[in-house]
């Protein structure tokens, strides 16, 4: 750090967690690069439509939208003031650790080809999570999008996929999604729910704290019992028809142990499928960087800390628990980084409340977990000919090949046995499915890099002139 | 029926023209080409390089690759990323996308 100079953290991701941590760090002095790939700050959660839309009432498509106000005019305050400096359409690649600080590394832009490099003190990583699915037949057709990315589309885009909707698969995301697909016009065929809600209530006792998740599930439910709405529960997709688009959608009954009970088919037709089956932190920066995970998520210590020096992490990255959970860790990361880079220990008072409601908010999710867990025996629903690795378009033949008479016993030696896990997407998507599949047990992946760089951009990277802290390099030559 | 424009009372800038595989496409400022795709009724835009299937949008986040498309003669662009800009000429990424590529340069 500059002699003089105040400390200055990176945050990357403006989401929920990294907006409320860049709030509390600037309120306390700290130089603040909050650095998104987004146009707009508010991550998946708090998603705008771009300003050219014009949306008079975007709050139609959100929960909690006075906190997004808050947030917003907070933002815009600190960057008034020259407290925060919100870098848009910065897609991160590497956060790389350096004697003295780091320097975060984000490619520019729609093309992602110009190199920006922003030098740190400390950085928080609140890189949120994004959705898993788990395949079935005909899960590749177009026209089956992920639950989270049909409501990411409207929020953004304000476009449907589609005029008639099933809504699929397990978890708390799903009643919103169908709920505001449903709001904008399109027809919700069905919901399909393969848990069971009613089975939170042997949770009472970590739920009752929570008046407000209750209710909030309680007004999804009505809402849609108003659009009337079918809601399935213990219900899956166990196949996806169509050849150019999805068509029409089969669903199925689940018995007590988690099968499809026989006999139970029934064909809904639809044009769209928004399926999803919970959510994956994303930790390749975190990983990238050395930091231990605790699960599928970055471990950190009660002020949000993971063990790496100067490096913070909040929010769905940690593991997944939803925008106030986020908001909570974030100002708390952010009230521990303005004290630790002024060499002080923060005050646990300072936080106290921030800290009581992360620890009800992670029990709760805790309990979430269980009760929303996909069907227990899914893999038994995927064909041989089901593609699993989109991008490589590994069939789930060649997977089980591998796990069985090959006698690969992980994610990575099924991979490299199969190619499962190199396409494009680098096994985001199909992580889980390939553990469930071989019967082992799912790890993150360790990806050297959180997106695809140039090659250009990767040789400079190293170039001692271009890695000064906050050296934008945009005007130098890159061919 | 109620769209989405209505739910959140757009009032958009003014509409501008792009092409999709030699078909004119009305677009919404402001909106990426995955959604200004969908907005057309188009779903589809993408082959694999494998057999040869259709693919979209399916993450819509710029995780999954699915949904690469060749914009203005540069292929494996995410579509839910790339915002679309009056005149953009857009065609479906057949495979790699590398075959079109070199059509397009000569």
């Amino acid at each position: 750090m500059a002699e003089g100079s105040p400390p200055h953290v990176a945050v990357v991701g403006a989401g929920p967690a990294g907006l409320a941590a860049a709030l509390a760090a600037a309120a306390r002095g700290v130089r603040v690069s909050l650095i998104d790939s987004a146009g707009e700050a508010g991550g998946q959660f708090y998603r705008q439509p771009a300003a050219a839309l014009g949306a008079r009432r975007p709050q139609v498509l959100h929960h909690q939208w006075r906190t997004w106000e808050r947030l917003r005019v907070g933002l815009a305050a600190h960057v008034a003031e020259g407290r925060v400096t919100h870098l848009t359409d910065h897609h991160v690649w590497f956060v790389e650790g350096q004697s003295d600080g780091f320097t975060v590394h984000a490619l520019l832009g729609p093309e992602q080809e110009r190199p920006v490099a922003v030098g740190a003190d400390a950085v928080l990583l609140a890189t949120g999570g994004y959705e898993k699915v788990l395949p079935f037949p005909g899960w590749t057709l177009p026209g089956v999008v992920t639950a989270g990315g049909a409501q990411a589309m409207l929020k953004g885009g304000l476009v449907l996929p589609g005029r008639t909707v099933v809504v699929a698969g397990t978890g708390p995301l799903l009643m919103p999604v169908a709920a505001g697909l449903a709001a904008a016009g399109a027809e919700v065929a069905a919901l399909v729910e393969a848990a069971d809600p009613r089975t939170l209530a042997r949770h009472a006792r970590a739920l009752a704290v929570h008046p407000a998740k209750l209710a909030e599930g309680a007004r999804y439910a009505a809402e849609l019992a108003r659009r009337r709405v079918r809601v399935h529960v213990r219900h899956t997709v166990v196949a996806a028809h169509g050849s150019e688009r999805v068509e029409a959608v089969t669903v199925a009954a689940l018995d007590g142990n988690g099968r499809v009970r026989p006999g139970s088919e029934r064909r809904i037709a639809c044009d769209t499928l928004a399926v999803g089956h919970g959510m994956l932190p994303h930790t390749d920066l975190a990983e990238a960087l050395g930091c231990r995970l605790d699960g599928t998520g970055v471990a950190v210590d009660e002020e949000q800390r993971t063990d790496v020096p100067g490096v913070w992490a909040a929010g769905e990255t940690t593991g997944i628990g939803g925008a106030v959970l986020s908001l909570a860790e974030g100002r708390i990361a952010g009230l521990s980084i303005a004290a630790r880079l002024n060499s002080r220990t923060p005050d646990a008072r300072s936080y106290e409340a921030a800290a009581k409601a992360r620890r009800a908010l992670r029990e709760f999710f805790a309990v979430l977990d269980t009760v929303y867990a996909p069907p227990a025996h899914w893999t038994e629903q995927v064909a041989d000919d089901t593609v699993v690795c989109r991008c490589e378009e590994v069939p789930a033949s060649a997977i089980r090949q591998a796990a069985g008479e090959l006698g690969a016993g992980d994610v990575r030696t099924v991979k490299l046995l199969t190619r499962a896990g190199m396409g494009w997407c680098q096994g985001r998507m199909c992580g889980p499915a390939v553990a469930g599949l071989a019967g082992c047990e799912f790890q993150p992946s360790r990806r050297p890099f959180a997106r695809p760089v140039p090659l250009g951009v990767l040789a400079r990277a190293g170039d001692t002139d271009s890695a000064d802290e906050t050296n934008d390099m945009d005007d130098t030559d890159h061919q | 029926m109620r769209s989405p424009l209505e739910l959140v009372v757009a009032r958009p800038g003014p509409a501008f023209t792009v092409t999709f595989d030699d078909r004119e496409i009305t677009v919404l400022p402001g909106q990426t080409i995955a959604a200004a795709l969908w907005a057309a009724g188009i779903t589809s835009w993408r082959t694999t390089r494998g057999s040869g299937e259709p693919r979209g949008v399916f993450c819509g986040i710029g995780v999954c690759f699915d949904c690469l498309v060749t914009v203005n003669g540069r292929a494996n662009q995410r579509a839910c990323l790339v915002r679309a800009e009056a005149g953009d000429v857009i065609r479906t990424q057949e495979g790699t996308g590398h075959r079109g590529q070199r059509q397009q340069h000569g």
